[in-house]
């Protein structure tokens, strides 16, 4: 579904973030991206959904047979890539539901199907809202505006569930979260995951592993992918921190 | 030997008509005018917006018909006045049956009356030159103690080249009553037109009014309107301003409140784009102790556009626990647009709460990308987001009809869908 190709990305100040990064991602597949501060976990994300303010200097993307590097980021969102943001950002005004409306109609529009009508609508919104049990008086809201840290992180993965993506990154979606809204925002990605689709999630912490069971666990450090492995791999970094595979490395 | 005296004033309204007999209102601002001068930018109150351009054109009064149908708003199902460059045209009016409203001319408005409720208010020489040359206009009286059955709606009309509209009109609010009037402005084939628009009202005790004014008229008309409104005790006065028309647009709202216990709202909405100059100067004059205001003006600024805002918020000594407050925000949609916002509040009472704030900012790139990552195409983020920022003014318009109106008119003219 994905394939990276030696991946080079700068940001427009000319420091290079991304150096020479590979990774293959099936559908059906859930890779964890695991590394400390400063490694590029972010910058990955970004770089994937289009964020602008990044120059790719080497390398490629491809996306289901599309060159992703090639498309806006809106266009990424209607080929089925979608990105849980770290930090939601809040837009007053907007409602999350009218947005979703909009969001809807443009990708099937792109993908020449038909409208979503009202009623099918709501109901999609009931579910994908009892998924994460966000509040309906939330989904109606303004957009993150005065949402708490964990109510964000669930609106992320509501919203992951109306759109329904072929790829979803989750930029550190456990992060800010207690316990309680970890599970439940887990069960929901859990339930999710199908053969068809394929989730990247980036993290720090072993922590959100044991909720959903990742079938490969990379090390990214230094802007590359430095070690590949099962979600044995992530315990060992719990334990040891991150150190040791640079000094594996090195051996 | 007669004097010649360079007057430009005097030049500007040299061809206007005047009926035969001069009524009192009339002959006092055709003898105020003779010392009055168009404002520069060297006067503070119109330091932003300048009209020497406009005001060395010569216009023409001219009388006309209009296609009404092109400007009725569907469902509102209202009192519909219409006045085409001015001139009030009755067959084109349609007053319904109401008990609680009675529609004169202005020529009706006692005199004297007005002369006493208007006695020590500002004039200005556009609104001098309305009083001195206006050609029509309507008194609406909604009587004591009922609730107009009806909303009043003023249809303005623009019709040709270079003409200047005069329409004068007063609204009495009696004594415990209860009304909406609505005032459009429209014009066709009007390049270089002016209309020049005097509105004003007394609301007097207990009475609740509400005056919803969409100025949409072409982007090549000079659109100045001075209005002002005097509130009794008890009263309730909401006005809400949505301009998106004009190609130079000032809208000069005074309010006095001569009573305590009274609530005012002013909401305001403006949308430039182009080389549109839209100025919005509002004074609330707090005269009585308890009584609350509340101001919210908010602009979106495209293309070469320019907004002003000045609101004048004077609390009077004998005024105390006042409660006034007063915001304006701006969007710059493009780099050439700009916005001059200038709060005044004038306290002389000790015991009051005034608030007031003003920002000018662009829209959060980060709120773009986060809309265009859930496949929202770019412009279609910036429209959510706009709608985002001016929705909670256009809410204050709460006339369902009215308000089906303006989001029609904003899909036609910037294609945003609200």
């Amino acid at each position: 579904m994905l394939t990276i190709k030696n991946l080079h990305a700068s940001v427009e100040e000319g420091q290079e973030i991304l150096k020479g990064l590979n990774l293959v991602v099936k559908a059906g597949e859930v890779h964890a991206i695991m590394g400390p501060n400063g490694s590029g976990k972010s910058t990955l994300a970004s770089v994937l959904a289009g964020k602008e303010g990044y120059e790719i200097t080497e390398g490629s993307i491809d996306f289901d047979g599309t060159d992703l590097l090639e498309l806006d980021a809106e266009d990424r969102a209607k080929e089925g890539l979608f990105l849980a943001f770290q930090y939601p950002v809040e837009i007053p005004g907007v409602s999350n539901v009218n947005f979703l409306r909009t969001a809807m109609n443009e990708i099937r529009e792109y993908r020449k199907e038909d409208r979503l009508s009202a009623k099918d609508f709501l109901a999609k919104v009931k579910v994908a809202s009892d998924l994460v049990e966000l509040d309906s008086k939330l989904a109606s809201r303004a957009v993150n505006v005065g949402f708490s840290g964990g109510e964000k992180k669930r609106n992320e993965i509501f919203q992951m569930a109306m759109l329904e993506p072929k790829l979803a990154i989750l930029d550190e979606t456990d992060s800010g979260l207690d316990i309680d809204a970890l599970r439940i925002v887990s069960q929901g990605v859990n339930k999710l995951r199908s053969k068809d689709n394929a989730i990247i999630l980036i993290t720090h912490y072993q922590r959100l592993l044991e909720y959903i069971q990742p079938d490969f666990v990379h090390v990214l450090n230094d802007g590359k992918i430095i070690k590949t492995g099962t979600k044995e791999l992530a315990l060992e970094l719990e334990e040891k921190g991150y150190d040791w595979i640079n000094e594996e490395i090195a051996q | 030997m007669e004097l010649v005296v360079d007057n430009k004033v005097l030049e500007f309204v040299a061809d206007f008509k005047k009926p035969e007999t001069i009524s009192e209102v009339r002959k006092q601002a055709i003898d105020a005018l003779s010392g009055m001068d168009f404002p520069t930018t060297r006067v503070e109150e119109w330091k932003y917006t300048r009209v020497a351009k406009y005001v060395k054109r010569k216009y023409k009064q001219v009388q006309t018909s209009a296609n009404v149908e092109d400007y009725t708003i569907a469902d509102l199902n209202a009192h519909q006045l219409v006045f085409v460059n001015g001139y009030y045209d009755e067959s084109l009016s349609n007053i319904k049956e109401d008990d609680a409203v009675s529609i004169h001319k202005i020529e009706d408005l006692d005199e004297e009356y007005y002369s006493d409720i208007v006695d020590g208010t500002s004039e200005n020489v556009f609104s001098l030159i309305n009083k001195a040359y206006q050609t029509g206009g309507v008194f609406v009286q909604i009587k004591k103690n009922k609730k107009a059955n009806f909303p009043i709606h003023l249809i303005h009309v623009l019709e040709g080249e270079e003409v200047i509209a005069n329409a004068r009109h007063f609204i009495l609010a009696e004594s415990g009553s209860k009304a909406e009037v609505v005032v459009t402005y429209h014009s066709k084939n009007s390049e270089n037109s002016f209309t020049n628009i005097v509105l004003e009202g007394h609301i007097e005790s207990n009475a609740n009014l509400v005056v919803n004014k969409f100025q949409t008229e072409a982007k090549n008309v000079l659109h100045i309107s001075n209005e002002l409104f005097i509130q009794d005790e008890s009263s309730n006065f909401l006005i809400n301003t949505i301009t998106t028309g004009g190609l130079l647009t000032r809208n000069g709202l005074d309010i006095i409140v001569e009573g305590e216990n009274c609530h005012t709202e002013m909401n305001g909405a403006y949308l430039g784009t182009e080389r549109q100059h839209i100025d919005n100067h509002t004074i609330i004059d707090q005269l009585y102790s308890n009584c609350t205001s509340s101001e919210a003006y908010k602009g979106v600024m495209d293309g070469k556009s320019v907004g002003v805002f000045n609101g004048k918020v004077i609390v009077r000594q004998d005024a105390q626990k006042i409660a006034a407050y007063q915001s304006n925000k701006n969007i710059l949609l493009s780099k050439d647009a700009s916005v001059n916002s200038k709060p005044e509040l004038e306290i002389y009472a000790d015991d009051v709460r005034c608030s007031h704030g003003s920002t000018i900012g662009e829209l959060d790139p980060e709120a773009i990308y986060y809309l265009r990552t859930r496949g929202i195409s770019a412009a279609s983020a910036k429209q959510l987001l706009v709608a985002g920022f001016i929705g909670d003014i256009l809410d204050k318009v709460e006339n369902e009809a009215l308000r089906a109106n303006l989001d029609k008119l904003f899909l036609e003219d910037f294609g945003w869908r609200f």
